[in-house]
């Protein structure tokens, strides 16, 4: 039994739920493009812990490996993410998401 | 897998040629590239094998929908040359994204195991937020793949949620022993279980855009440049349904009960809500937007009825329905290059400007509205008996009903062509976009009148 494996996992499930939970509220409440971001990072990485405590549970490494790969897309998501702000930035001088409103259904 | 090979290949020599400054190699190269990897997945057909322990499994079904999803791209790049005439920098980047994209298309066919699945999902997804926006000096443009980029990876977090929660529940992200997990549950399921599979229904009918996780469909659709919307209606929305397919019918079919009211309620509001919305649209590429939401409800039908002729049915209607929408979109094209905007009022009277031009346009808008005896009707008609031989009469009620509707808005367009007025612009097209043009309009009533030609393929 690893230090990891000595907490329940229920633990790690409620935690890791409420951190996706901020995430999520965070994304849906706030305004500028780059606090979204940063929610949408705080899902990612509940997630990744989350991957980890089952896969140290399970002594199944396939989980850990995962959140490596996560990892990488994360990264890659991050670096077109910002790029895209910069773009809006450009042509909007803001960041705030309200000025999306060009395109309506 | 060696379509993902060839794909990789072709991608990095893309890039290649544009770092060596050879820009007028780019499109032959790429089109004898996709041509090759045609060749090279028409191998794989009767070997089902499977690589990387369980990774990627190749068979029938996933090489069928690969070729039409290479297909579909080779249909694609052939309009480029004509779309991209006046663009002087050089595109490279945008082509090469382009093909990435597909390789996450095919890596979306032919998955195993959820590591692939996601991993297919977030190559499509981030080559296609820099497509969304790759018209950089169109503020269009830039909202449309911010409002992209936000919601795709804002619902690809659910996804990823979804496949952790299903990993901690059946200790695997391999789709033979998640199954094998699904039958020993034996009728009880953990529900932290259920809730991850829930939570992946969500993330993907995101990506396929099924209500209520449309809303960014339209936005986006009108924002990004019209070459690549056809790209967006066609190949990304194959490959995402593809992958829920193969994920609902091979791995969860065990557990239907549980899942399937909830893509049959997705599935009718879908095609209600899609084609009712469609009626209100001011421009066709507004419209044709709402046609592709309202397809993605028919393609839902193929999920929920899964048996032996589904995976045909829904080969079929993928086909007729990418072919159809990217002829669609090349005329479009051509309508915003000559008049500036897609307004219905823009198509007046084209019947007498350009009569083949607007037979084409008429060829594929009844096709999507399914009218015999083109691919449309066809594919409309496999798909509503498979899901009538699976005894969802009601389903195929909604569908009828909802394709009764989009006849209204398909013939807007045809109205304007032949009864209205010209007013005297005259389209001007080069002899090879024509051609690509008159191919794809040939294709859509050769598979209607002959559908036996994909129909017993799977």
């Amino acid at each position: 039994m690893t230090t990891l494996q000595s907490i329940p996992i229920q633990y790690y499930l409620v935690f890791c739920s409420l951190l996706f939970s901020i995430g999520v509220v965070g994304v849906l409440i706030k305004r500028n493009a780059l606090v979204i971001l940063m929610s949408i990072e705080l899902m990612i990485n509940s997630i990744n812990l989350l991957l980890a405590a089952f896969s140290a549970y399970t002594n199944d490494p396939a989980g850990q490996i995962f959140v490596f790969f996560i990892m990488v897309v994360a990264a890659a998501e991050v670096a077109i993410g910002l790029a895209i702000v910069v773009l809006i930035y450009r042509t909007t001088h803001t960041i705030d998401i309200n000025v999306l409103n060009k395109l309506r259904w | 897998m060696t379509t993902i090979i060839s794909l990789t290949i072709l991608g990095v020599l893309t890039l290649f040629l544009g770092i060596m400054k050879k820009q007028s190699w780019l499109l032959p190269v790429i089109l004898l590239g996709l041509v090759v990897s045609m060749v090279l997945t028409l191998r794989d057909w009767n070997t089902f094998s499977s690589y990387y322990n369980g990774m990627i499994i190749v068979d029938n079904v996933s090489v069928a929908f690969s070729m039409a999803l290479i297909f579909s791209a080779f249909l694609i790049f052939s309009l480029a040359a004509h779309y991209y005439r006046g663009v002087l920098r050089p595109l490279d980047d945008i082509y090469g994204v382009m093909i990435f994209a597909l390789l996450g298309a095919v890596m979306m066919t032919s998955y195993g195991n959820l590591i692939m699945l996601f991993l297919g999902i977030e190559t499509l997804s981030i080559a296609l937020y820099v497509l969304a926006g790759s018209h950089k000096e169109a503020v269009t443009s830039n909202e449309a793949t911010l409002k992209y980029f936000l919601l795709g990876s804002f619902l690809s977090g659910f996804l990823l949620f979804g496949i952790a929660l299903i990993y901690g529940s059946s200790g695997s992200f391999d789709l033979g022993r998640i199954s094998a997990f699904v039958t020993s549950c034996a009728g009880i399921y953990p529900p932290m279980f259920l809730a991850g599979l829930f939570l992946l229904i969500i993330g993907l009918a995101f990506k396929i855009a099924v209500v209520p996780f449309h809303f960014w469909a339209p936005d986006v659709y009108e924002g990004t440049p019209t070459l690549l919307t056809a790209f967006m209606a066609t190949v990304v929305k194959t490959a995402a349904i593809i992958a829920m397919y193969r994920f609902f019918t091979h791995t969860f079919h065990g557990i239907h009960g549980v899942w399937d009211t909830t893509i049959w309620v997705m599935a009718a509001l879908t095609i209600l809500l899609g084609n009712l919305t469609g009626l209100y649209q001011p421009n066709l590429k507004r419209m044709l937007a709402y046609s592709s939401i309202s397809h993605s409800g028919y393609m839902l039908l193929a999920v929920v009825a899964f048996s032996a002729m589904s995976d045909n049915a829904l080969l079929l209607y993928t086909l007729s329905y990418s072919i159809a929408t990217i002829l669609a979109f090349a005329i479009l094209i051509l309508i915003r290059e000559a008049h500036g905007n897609d307004y219905f009022s823009s198509l007046n009277g084209l019947a007498k400007t350009n009569p083949s031009i607007a037979f084409c346009l008429t060829i594929a808008m009844l096709s999507l509205a399914g009218i015999p005896p083109l691919a449309g009707f066809m594919a409309k008609y496999y798909l509503f008996t498979t899901a009538l031989e699976q005894g969802l009469l009601w389903l195929v009620i909604v569908a009828i009903a909802g394709s009764a509707i989009s006849v209204a808005y398909y013939f807007k367009p045809i109205m304007a062509m032949y009864l209205k007025e010209s007013n005297g612009i005259k389209l001007m097209v080069e002899t090879p976009y024509k051609v690509s043009i008159f191919f794809m309009a040939l294709l859509v009533v050769l598979i209607g009148i002959l559908p036996f030609l994909v129909i017993g393929l799977l």
